[in-house]
């Protein structure tokens, strides 16, 4: 079979794509239009946004605003900045991502190459699992984490979003093994391999891909939630977005929206990273979010 | 024996995933469904009301304001970014030189937290210092637009930073669809004569059913679950504006101690999202065992 090229351009005179090139062009600033207005906004003083043009850039470049978002700022009760809160959200994500990454991997394993009766059933319920609102479980999870008494804790927070991250990552590693040939897992076994053997030396040498997925999904999620971190943090293990957008909305004193601005992209740096360094993972995850079977 | 111990083995690994997940879902929608009929206000109590809830909360007009704005975020929403994200993924299926470089522009924001998203579009569109502001500065003095602080218009910035949002991660969505078309069949009706407007209102986009269906699942999804924003735009202001489910829900159970009443918003809820994932995660799991 011939290679097939895989667009499906549509031959079309030069203004066509004179036209097509503007119109891609006018969404690329679309986009990155309130981006700018962050960034550009975060290092200009307060007066001089309250003076005009939010697009312009700064006339005077100051440091001022980020200096006060990190280490400053009023966020509840002490001036602390959020530098602590972007602390807690990393204490949280890394052993919630890590935990659900791992489990994730092993259930994949066993719902593909080590099917029982009624594997199909607890995927299915490890797969609804995924889309529920999650106001659901709000007041019984409160009152668990009471009874553990690990409530308004960083402990608390890392229990939750592993939980409720178990079924996306079953669902990544599940799909990526169902295509692993099934015939090496057998040969291992008749040569005596174990459980464990056969998933260390076989299949997770091979799943560096679906392991980046996953993490990214996971991190992008946990780092990005903002419903349970309100919902079930302490003064102390409050995360970055609650923080800012305590910082944010909060009533009193000046509207620092220097500040404000400077904070915001503060909170979306990380994903931000994550997104530029491995964009084309995290694509990926995406679609298998929304693709499943 | 070892061949016992390996048969169990995979069901003991898989043990702790499914007894939490029993527990923290499943478990816990029965608790709440249970909460739901029960006269709890401030904390859990456990006294029988029936449906006293559900009558209550249908006859509120906060309940009946939350569901309005979700019917109109939900069809802005959805409709805006699909029709969004299958334009752009159109034309950037044109053999577009600077591809690479657009497409994770359009995409990015879908890595960003709803609360910086709401940040960003809060002092953006806010008429003191956004682009009402800075539209006076450039010397249009007439320019207008208050939508925000406005009672009637609010939902619709609602609409509008959720599109921003969501459209780019449409885009990608149809861009893989349109690049898995099989152009021969895009030759041949060239060579037939149809126009390129022609083989796409006839041919690519019909084709594109299933990635219109996986994209309302997710958009539907997300606008039932859409929370983080709402608070970070507009705190679901002006007054009772721009409320949604996700917000009286909060809001009831945990600020205006009445428990009941939000234990059964989170119901109805649950009820909205599971009549669309449900039917689609059945048909999706149906079709993957017959491949």
């Amino acid at each position: 079979m011939s290679r097939i090229s895989q667009d499906n351009a549509v031959a079309g005179s030069r203004m066509t794509r004179a036209l097509i090139y503007t119109v891609l062009i006018f969404f690329v600033i679309y986009y990155l239009l309130p981006l700018y207005v962050m960034v550009a906004n975060s290092f200009k003083p307060l007066d001089e946004i309250r003076g005009g043009d939010l697009m312009a850039l700064p006339n005077v470049w100051t440091l001022e605003p980020w200096r006060d978002a990190w280490s400053n700022a009023q966020i509840g009760v002490e001036a602390t900045g959020l530098k602590p809160y972007f602390m807690n959200s990393f204490m949280i994500v890394i052993p919630a991502v890590t935990l659900s990454t791992i489990v994730g991997a092993l259930n994949g394993y066993v719902l593909t190459k080590w099917q029982f009766k009624g594997h199909g059933a607890v995927f299915a319920m490890l797969l609804l699992s995924c889309f529920i609102p999650f106001q659901i479980v709000l007041i019984p999870a409160a009152k668990v984490l009471g009874f553990l008494g690990i409530s308004g804790t960083i402990q608390g927070l890392i229990l939750i979003h592993f939980v409720y991250g178990i079924g996306f990552s079953t669902l990544f590693f599940r799909n990526y093994y169902a295509a692993f040939p099934t015939e090496l897992i057998r040969a291992a076994q008749i040569d005596g391999a174990s459980f464990m053997q056969i998933f260390m030396r076989i299949l997770l040498p091979s799943s560096g891909p679906i392991i980046v997925v996953t993490v990214i999904w996971q991190f992008t999620n946990q780092w990005n939630d903002f419903l349970f971190g309100a919902s079930f943090s302490g003064f102390d293990s409050t995360p970055m977005t609650v923080a800012l957008n305590n910082l944010v909305n909060s009533s009193t004193g000046v509207k620092e929206y220097n500040v404000h601005f400077a904070g915001a992209i503060m909170a979306a740096l990380p994903t931000l990273f994550v997104y530029i360094v491995s964009g084309r993972y995290f694509v990926r995850g995406l679609m298998a979010g929304a693709v499943k079977g | 024996m070892k061949f016992l111990i390996q048969r169990w083995i995979p069901r003991l690994v898989l043990a702790p995933s499914f007894l939490l997940v029993v527990l923290f879902v499943y478990g816990f929608i029965l608790y709440t469904g249970y909460l739901s009929m029960t006269d709890s206000k401030m904390l859990p109590s456990y006294g029988w009301v029936g449906f006293e809830n559900y009558s209550r909360l249908f006859g509120l007009r906060h309940w009946n304001t939350a569901v309005t704005n979700l019917a109109i975020f939900g069809i802005l929403y959805i409709g805006i970014s699909s029709a969004l994200g299958l334009f752009l993924a159109i034309l950037l299926d044109q053999k577009i030189r600077a591809e690479g470089f657009i497409r994770p522009i359009y995409l990015y924001p879908m890595a960003l937290s709803f609360i910086v998203t709401g940040t960003a579009w809060k002092w953006f569109l806010d008429p003191g210092i956004g682009i009402e502001n800075t539209m006076h500065a450039w010397g249009w003095a007439s320019f207008h637009f208050d939508w925000i602080k406005n009672r009637d218009y609010a939902i619709y910035t609602v609409v509008m930073a959720a599109v921003w949002q969501s459209s780019g991660f449409v885009m990608a969505m149809f861009l893989a669809g349109l690049r898995g078309v099989d152009n021969e069949i895009i030759k041949a009706a060239q060579i037939d004569g149809a126009s390129g407007v022609t083989i796409y209102r006839r041919i690519i986009i019909p084709m594109m059913r299933p990635v219109f269906l996986s994209a309302f699942v997710v958009l539907a999804h997300l606008a039932i679950k859409a929370y983080d924003l709402v608070i970070a735009l507009t705190g679901g202001g002006p007054g009772r504006a721009t409320e949604l489910p996700a917000t009286f829900m909060y809001s009831y159970t945990f600020t205006r101690n009445q428990m009941g009443v939000g234990a059964s918003s989170a119901i109805i809820m649950l009820i909205m999202i599971f009549s669309i994932i449900v039917p689609y995660v059945y048909s999706e799991l149906k079709s993957g065992d017959q491949q």
